[in-house]
């Protein structure tokens, strides 16, 4: 790795950082006012931020809560109980938020960049390299993933037993049954897309999703795959342990379930944690489905429009438009979980285990059965 | 000697919920529900960005709400004599008969009006232990109490700033309504407020 790679590298991490605690902090805001909305209600909106010396005071919708929460729990006294794991209590936040951002290594946020066309001042010192704007372009993609996601289950059933509680216990049993019952549903339905698209590595895939299915679809998985999106988003939401999938945390039955024990800015670790899987799912999701940066028919040259008639663009162009056209999918599928999340009532705990093993397992075999013949039969 | 248990049977209702084929799929009814929510999303949605409210509640104490009953009564006014003075004499038996003994009333003796000469020089109700019973209207001979539709707006902080005085009690000003005629007094000379 020379001084060029590091450097880039770098400014993805800052990006992607930077995009995932903004999506968190956000996405407080964004659950708490779509609510609001969709039981037309009007929504948190007192807080505010006063100019000094003056009496003007800025509401913005309500932004400033999701500050005020956040000076609320740091300012909160550290309650811990008294006969706990000192070790296990304080790995727990931190096992479950680390894996979550890490996900997010693997996920391409955009094409190919070449830096020296982008800035030609820097031309000399890049010579001509272009790098994929995705933090590790490995080629064991979606296997990082979900080697990744499979540590929060970690971090879960170590706080639930740290914290000497029994409704935390409860609550970690319930996290690590339901986590991997739901994390084998989501592997099955990856592993249609990976056997259309012939590959694990998540760059490919989406350069691959760019084309055009059946001469004017654009070729994103959803088309070829969409009972596999289907269980994909279904799963994904069972991991990220939400409504209607919250038994390890359900309220009314386990107080918080495996966080009960956790106070101040550590449950605030487990929210955050939380709001940040929903953005992370939400990217996997439309990288794997729909056609990640991509804007329909667009790829890193520009718009070719089924009819052959091509726009090209410029590369700063292309690359603006990728990083939007990424965040914005990604929002308005975060934007869909917290529709579900406020749909649907909770599941009972053996309704959930039968969802899980008695339809979606099957229906994500035969789903990955179906398309391996199809394949086979295509290429017979 | 134990009996024999017996076996447990699930006690029917007569509102048991009946499901179709339809619901016990599930992920139907989930995508209508989804539908269905998501509708209610995007309108008030549509509302809000086009300038109009999306939603049913109302900003409290910004907005007065729309459903207040006809009948209902919050606040009190005190009614005038066509000189701007209160109709009130100073009785007491509002606040005698306040079951909140929220009307705090000090009387005061005015020389210029020979037939009115008690007068309130602070007239106050707490509003925090009010309870909107309108006994107070019901006992005053001079009818110089009243109770209109508006509520008080009162909402702070600190129980001690939910009081009304005189001056925002008295700034009902239907001159018309009054039902004894009273002979204008004279202007009072300067250099003398009428409260005195």
């Amino acid at each position: 790795m020379n001084a060029q790679d590091l450097a880039i590298s770098l400014v993805y991490i800052a990006y992607a950082l930077a995009v995932l605690l903004t999506f968190g902090a956000i996405l407080t805001w964004v659950e708490r006012k779509q609510a609001a909305i969709m039981s037309d209600r009007i929504g948190a909106n007192r807080a505010y931020v006063r100019i000094p010396f003056t009496q003007v005071k800025l509401i913005w919708l309500g932004l400033f809560h999701g500050m005020a929460d956040g000076l609320k729990l740091l300012l909160k006294e550290d309650f811990k109980p008294l006969a706990y794991d000192k070790l296990a209590y304080a790995l727990g936040p931190w096992l479950a938020i680390v894996p979550v951002l890490l996900v997010f290594a693997v996920v391409p946020f955009g094409g190919t960049l070449d830096p020296g066309r982008l800035f030609p001042s820097l031309a000399g010192w890049f010579g001509g390299r272009t790098y994929a704007m995705q933090i590790a372009p490995i080629d064991a993609g979606i296997l990082i993933v979900f080697a990744f996601s499979g540590i929060t289950i970690i971090g879960a059933m170590l706080a639930g037993w740290s914290s000497a509680n029994k409704f935390s216990l409860l609550g970690a049993l319930r996290a690590g049954s339901q986590l991997i019952s739901y994390e084998l549903v989501m592997g099955l339905t990856v592993l249609g897309i990976v056997l259309i698209f012939g590959t694990v590595n998540l760059g490919t895939i989406v350069e691959q999703q760019s084309g055009t299915a059946l001469g004017f679809l654009p070729a994103w998985g959803i088309v070829y795959q969409p009972f596999a999106a289907v269980l994909f988003l279904i799963a994904g939401i069972a991991e990220n342990k939400r409504i209607p999938f919250d038994l390890p945390e359900a309220e009314s039955e386990l107080i918080s379930g495996y966080f009960t024990e956790y106070s101040a800015m550590k449950q605030g670790v487990f929210m955050l944690s939380e709001f940040i899987e929903i953005a992370v799912i939400g990217a996997l999701f439309v990288t794997l489905f729909f056609g990640g940066y991509n804007l329909p028919w667009m790829n890193d040259t520009g718009f070719v429009f089924p009819g052959g008639h091509a726009v090209p663009l410029s590369h700063g162009w292309v690359v603006v438009l990728q990083l939007l056209t990424f965040l914005g999918k990604v929002f308005l599928l975060c934007s869909f979980q917290i529709l579900v999340r406020w749909t649907l009532p909770r599941f009972r705990w053996d309704q959930l285990l039968r969802f899980a093993w008695k339809f979606l397992l099957p229906l994500a075999i035969a789903n990955l059965v179906v398309t391996a013949v199809a394949l086979w039969a295509q290429q017979a | 000697m134990t009996t024999p248990r017996r076996p447990y049977v699930r006690r029917q209702y007569w509102n048991e919920p009946t499901m179709g084929w339809w619901e016990r799929s599930y992920l139907l009814e989930v995508v209508r529900g989804l539908a269905i929510t998501g509708g209610v999303f995007l309108r008030n949605m549509g509302k809000w960005l086009t300038g109009r409210k999306g939603a049913l509640t109302a900003y409290y104490p910004e907005e007065i709400r729309a459903d207040y009953a006809a009948g209902n009564r919050g606040k009190h006014i005190l009614t005038q004599r066509p000189d701007g003075r209160p109709q009130c004499v100073a009785c007491n038996m509002c606040a005698t008969v306040c079951p909140a003994q929220v009307i705090e009333i000090d009387a005061a003796f005015d020389p210029d009006d020979p037939a009115h000469p008690k007068y309130p020089s602070r007239f106050e109700i707490d509003y925090s232990r009010c309870v909107f019973c309108g006994f107070c209207v019901e006992a005053c001979p001079e009818d110089a109490i009243r109770m209109v539709k508006e509520t008080p707006d009162l909402p702070g902080f600190d129980r001690d700033r939910m009081w009304l005085g005189k001056e925002e009690l008295l700034n009902w000003q239907p001159h018309a309504d009054v039902s004894k005629p009273y002979p204008v007094r004279p202007a009072a000379e300067p250099g003398r407020s009428p409260d005195a």
